[in-house]
Order: C-alpha cells, then structure tokens, then sequence
C-alpha cells in the first residue's frame, strides 16, 4: 500500500475534523464533489455541517474565515487554484495578516494553496504564490515536498494561531507516493538535509526539491559529485541557520524556485546568504528561477519556462567551474 | 449622537491644534442613523463593526470614550497600542472588529463571526452589523460579503449611509441605479430606506431591521439618506459639496433635529439636552487629559513581532 501527497492532505483534514470541533473546511466544490483535486473527497458525508462549498467570492472566503477565527475557529480554506488566491489578496494580507499585530488577537487560519505549474495548466492554473505572501508580516507560508511534510505541516499549520498560507503542489498530489503518511517529521520552521552531499548546496523547496535530487543524481552518476540538496520545508519562516550551516559544508550555493524571477524566496536566501555567511563562499551565490513572463500552456513551453533537473544541472556545473 | 458630536468636535480642535498625528474621520450628520443601530445591537452578544462616521454608534454599543481618545492621542495604553490609529480600533474579541481602510472587508469578516456563531450553536438571537458609505457599494467586497451573508442566510445588518460624497466623488460617478436599496432585491435580502436626519424614523426603521434579522428573517440592508457635514476627514474643507445640497433637505443637522423630536415629544427638555452637553463636554476633557497624560509607545520596547506563534 502507497500513500500520495494528495492522500495526506485529505487525512490530515480528515484528522482535524475528527479531532478538533473548532476546525471546518469552506471552498469551492470541496462539499460532495470533493474538491477540484478530491483533496476533500468524502469528507463532507463523513462530517456533516464541517465542509462547505463556497459561492465563487474568494475576497469573502477569506474575510469569512478572519471572522470565524476571531470566534475561536480554525478554519481551513481551499481556494482552488493558487492562483485565485489573488481575488482575495486584500483580506490576506491586510485584514489576516496584520490582525494580531494591530489587536492583539490572532485569527488562526489555514488557506489551501493548490500551487505550481502542471503541463497544460497555464497562465492562471499554475502560480506559484508563496514569495508574495512570504514578503507580508504576519502570515506563515509553508511548502511541503513530501507525503509526511504534507501531512504534518497541515496538522501543525493548523495548530498555529497565525495565518497560514499552504502551498501544496499540484504536481506532487498523484505522483509523488511514500510507503506511510507518517514518514520523518520536523517542527515548522526547520529545513531538512533532504540529501546529503559536499560539493554544493541546492536549496529547494515544494516540487522543486525532487528536480533539484534528480540533478544531484545525474551529477553523481557523470562526475561522482556529492551535492546536497536543502529543502526549506516553510519559506516563512526561514531556516537561514540549516541553510548556512550547509553552506559551511560545501562553500557553494543554488537557490532554486518554481515562481517568477523577480525577487521572491531564491533571492531572499541568496541576499541571507551572502550577508551573514559571505565567509563562507567559494563562489557567488547562483539562483535558478521560472522564466519572466507569465506560465505557457504548451506543455513543450511549460517545461523550458520551469527549472528542470537538466536546467539545475547546467547550474550546479557552472557553480562548481568557478 | 449628542455625545459622539461633542467629542468629535473636541477631536477637531486637537487635529487643529495639531495635537493629533494622523487623521481625524467625522461621523457630523451620520450621528442619528449609527447611534440608532448602535443602540439596538447588545454588547457581550451581537457584532458590531463599525466604519469611520460611526463615533455614534460605538458609544451607544458600549465602547469607552477612552478607547477613542487612547487611540486618536497614541497612547500605549489604548486597544491598538500606537500600532494603529484613529477609527481603526476595536476589539475583536468583545464583538468589535478592527475595522481595515479598504471598503467593504468588513462585510464577510461580520458574516465569518456570525457562521462561527452558528457552527458553535450560539447564534440564537444574535445580530451582527456594519456599516459603509456609498462609495463602498461599487466594491467587489460589498459585493461578495452581502451575497455570501444572504446565500448563508445569516442574521446581518448591513447599513449604508448615502451621504451623498465619497470622499470627494459623487453618487452620480458612483453607481446608476436609483436608490440603493434596489441592490436589495437583486441579494435576495431585505432592504429598508430611512431619511438619515430624522432620528425618530432612523430609531423605527432601524430597530425593526434589526429585529428581524434577530428573529431569523436573513440579512437587512438599510439605506439612510443624509449629507456628509465635514469633508472627508478634517484635512478636507468638503468644498466641493454644493450649496443647494446643504441648503436641502438632507442638509439639515440630525442633531438639531433630534433635540426638537426629544423636546416635541417630551423625552427631554431643552434645559436637559443642555446639561448632557455640558456633562458629556467634561467626561470629554477628562478623557481627553488622561490620554494625553498617557505614556506614548516606545520604538526600544515594542515587540517588533507579527506572529503570535514563537518559533524555537
């Protein structure tokens, strides 16, 4: 028996359920259709009155959701698409996000971010939207890339009483299989050696970690290279200290991301990096990103516009030529 | 109303003065319509948040005078602690949400207290209201928030004060409809029109919108007809409202109209409505005093932290 990140996320909100009367689930479709992905297949006949289809108003979901935390809820929204997240953009990061700072009171919240890009997907089906919530004070962003990640830091995330933006990867949900839901696990706010090496550290994060340990085994297999592959588990917080502490080890580093080029979580590594560890670089710091324009449908496009384990090859072997 | 207008014109002064850092949001003319619903919600039961014109409305529902002056003045004893100011405070946790400057927000955050009151069993009774303007009827969030309360059937009071202004744009570049109240209708809700000057029909009509959607008749929406009696904020000399507006009929002061009601019907006489001033002038002061003798916040010992979760 084989358990998919898709399958985590529906047991671990079926858990919460189970064990929490303060959490509930409101999103579009998620009730007896079970969500656009079946994240929530079955739930709504298993807990009658917890899971909510939503009217097509992402603004007022999320408001909804402030709400009810300031009640004491737990609310756990789906926005179907990562990408539609930005309908309801103003409510997260004014409204969620600077609740506890300006009034003391916290509104714990989870929103479901179903994120990255699929082939065929395009431009509004396959954002990655973590670096612009990570950039607002008062939200947490995680970026699960296992099953047992996927499980736990939604359990966790929703026993935070902060905001939490879940950035769960649309790729990920049938591909990606473990043995047991319950694999290794660490606290949020830890990044994980997710492979050990000496030569390089590739920091990844969500899907990009699996493309950046395919990169790190086409390097070994061409040139015995030992590259170890970081993975930051949340972007906000940052594990800077497992990051340096990496970095220390190999002197080199890539900071790899699926989202768009322009700032975003590569470059605040590469910035953290190079500011409190410069010491501890043999070469400058190198980030691989998604190309500068919006995500292409074709799916020939979409895998040239998204970092590959050929394109984060290309780049740790220039990382290691200097 | 009396109260909210002697307070606000001392907080006028003090922005004058330039006492004040920030700005100073009047409710001048809007006193009867939100001291009326404020006065028919119950504090420790119902939600009530209010928006920028609603002084009025905050004290009839309970909350202390300190809690204005603490806030406008900066002190760090006040809800918002110097980390936001003026008619953004709240407390959340007393029914009072925080209101945020983007209009309408506050609609679907009400709607999400009163679905969490229902999902705990405790909505029986309750009420949750808030208020806007016009202006904030042509946002996408009055829009989603409305629609979400009416399609959830929840007990909201939504009351909107036409006052004719948005900050400085007019209803004739703000929607196309004639009144609206019509928007009621097309939200599957209820909707009642009140002339926002007279305090006595304010009292019924809002009471009664009130009433029934404590009584399980869905979300209200009210619709008062006023003018604005300062421009937008005390940075703002409103010159740009005409003279035949205010020379109309919803020119004319809601205050001074609800002290002949109070006389005519014998609730109070003139003699009375003089003494409340007077007394309300010196809690006011007092209020003020205290306030300004308040420590201020300290950038060296403010807790820079946005998230309540400590990380290890």
């Amino acid at each position: 028996m084989s358990v998919t990140y898709i399958d985590a996320i529906r047991e671990a909100q079926a858990k919460l359920l189970r064990e929490d009367p303060r959490v509930f689930l409101y999103g579009q479709d998620i009730a007896t259709f079970g969500g656009a992905f079946k994240a929530t297949k079955g739930l709504a006949e298993e807990f009658p009155g917890r899971v909510y289809d939503a009217p097509i108003s992402e603004d007022a979901m999320i408001g909804l959701a402030v709400g009810a935390a300031i009640e004491g809820m737990r609310p756990i929204i789906e926005m179907q698409f990562a990408d539609f997240s930005s309908v309801a953009f103003n409510q997260l990061v004014n409204q969620a996000a600077t609740h506890f700072y300006r009034t003391g009171v916290p509104v714990p919240l989870t929103v479901r971010l179903p994120s990255g890009g699929t082939p065929g997907s395009g431009p509004f089906h396959s954002q990655s939207m973590e670096s612009i919530y990570a950039h607002y004070p008062g939200l947490i962003v995680l970026t699960p890339a296992t099953v047992s990640d996927a499980y736990h830091m939604l359990l966790d995330g929703v026993a935070l009483d902060d905001p939490v933006i879940y950035c769960e990867h649309k790729f990920l949900y049938r591909w990606l299989k473990a043995k047991s839901i319950n694999g290794d696990y660490l606290p949020i706010g830890q990044a994980r050696i997710a492979r050990p090496g000496k030569h390089a550290t590739v920091v990844a994060y969500s899907a990009m970690v699996h493309e950046a340990i395919r990169a790190a085994e086409r390097l070994h297999e061409e040139g015995s290279w030992e590259i170890e592959v970081v993975d930051l588990r949340s972007v906000k917080p940052l594990d800077i200290d497992t990051v340096l502490a990496s970095v220390a080890r190999t002197g080199r580093l890539l900071a790899v991301g699926e989202a768009f080029p322009w700032g975003g979580v590569t470059a605040e590594v590469v910035a953290r990096v190079a500011a409190e560890g410069f010491h501890l670089l043999d070469a400058p710091p190198m980030r691989l990103n998604a190309r500068d324009t919006p995500v292409p449908y074709h799916p020939k496009l979409w895998a040239a516009h998204r970092p590959t384990p050929e394109s984060i090859a290309v780049a740790i072997r220039q990382l290691l030529s200097f | 109303m009396l109260r909210a207008r002697v307070l606000e014109n001392k907080l006028s002064s003090l922005y004058k003065a330039g006492k004040i850092v920030g700005g100073v949001y009047l409710g001048r003319g809007q006193e009867a319509v939100s001291a009326c619903l404020g006065a028919a919600l119950i504090r420790g039961k119902d939600v009530f948040a209010p928006l920028i014109r609603d002084q009025a409305g905050r004290d009839a529902f309970g909350e202390s005078m300190l809690d204005c002056t603490r806030t406008y003045l900066g002190s760090s004893l006040g809800p918002m602690r110097g980390r936001d100011g003026n008619i953004h405070r709240g407390r959340p946790t007393e029914g009072m949400p925080a209101m945020i400057s983007h209009l309408g927000a506050q609609v679907s955050v009400v709607t999400g207290m009163l679905f969490a009151k229902r999902q705990k069993g405790e909505l029986a009774g309750v009420v949750g209201a808030t208020c806007l303007g016009d202006g904030a009827t042509s946002t996408g969030a009055f829009h989603e928030g409305l629609n979400l309360a009416a399609m959830e059937g929840l007990p909201l009071v939504l009351v909107v004060a036409n006052n004719q202004f948005a900050y400085s744009t007019p209803t004739s570049r703000q929607f196309a409809c004639r009144d609206l109240v019509e928007k009621a209708r097309g939200y599957g809700v209820a909707g009642h029109v009140v002339d926002g000057t007279d305090l006595l029909a304010c009292a019924s009509v809002i009471g009664t919108a009130v009433k029934r959607a404590r009584e399980g008749g869905g979300p209200q929406l009210i619709v008062a007809h006023l003018l604005r009696l300062s421009g937008h904020g005390e940075h703002d000399d409103g010159s740009y409202v005409p003279d035949t507006l205010k020379a109309g009929h919803y020119g004319r002061d809601c205050l001074d109209v609800a002290k002949e009601q109070l006389v005519e019907t014998g609730a109070a006489t003139a003699e009375e409505i003089q003494a409340w001033q007077e007394e309300t002038a010196e809690e006011v002061q007092r209020a003020v005093a205290q306030a300004q003798q308040e420590p201020t916040p300290d950038p060296f010992t403010e807790d820079w932290r946005a998230l309540s979760t400590r990380f290890a």
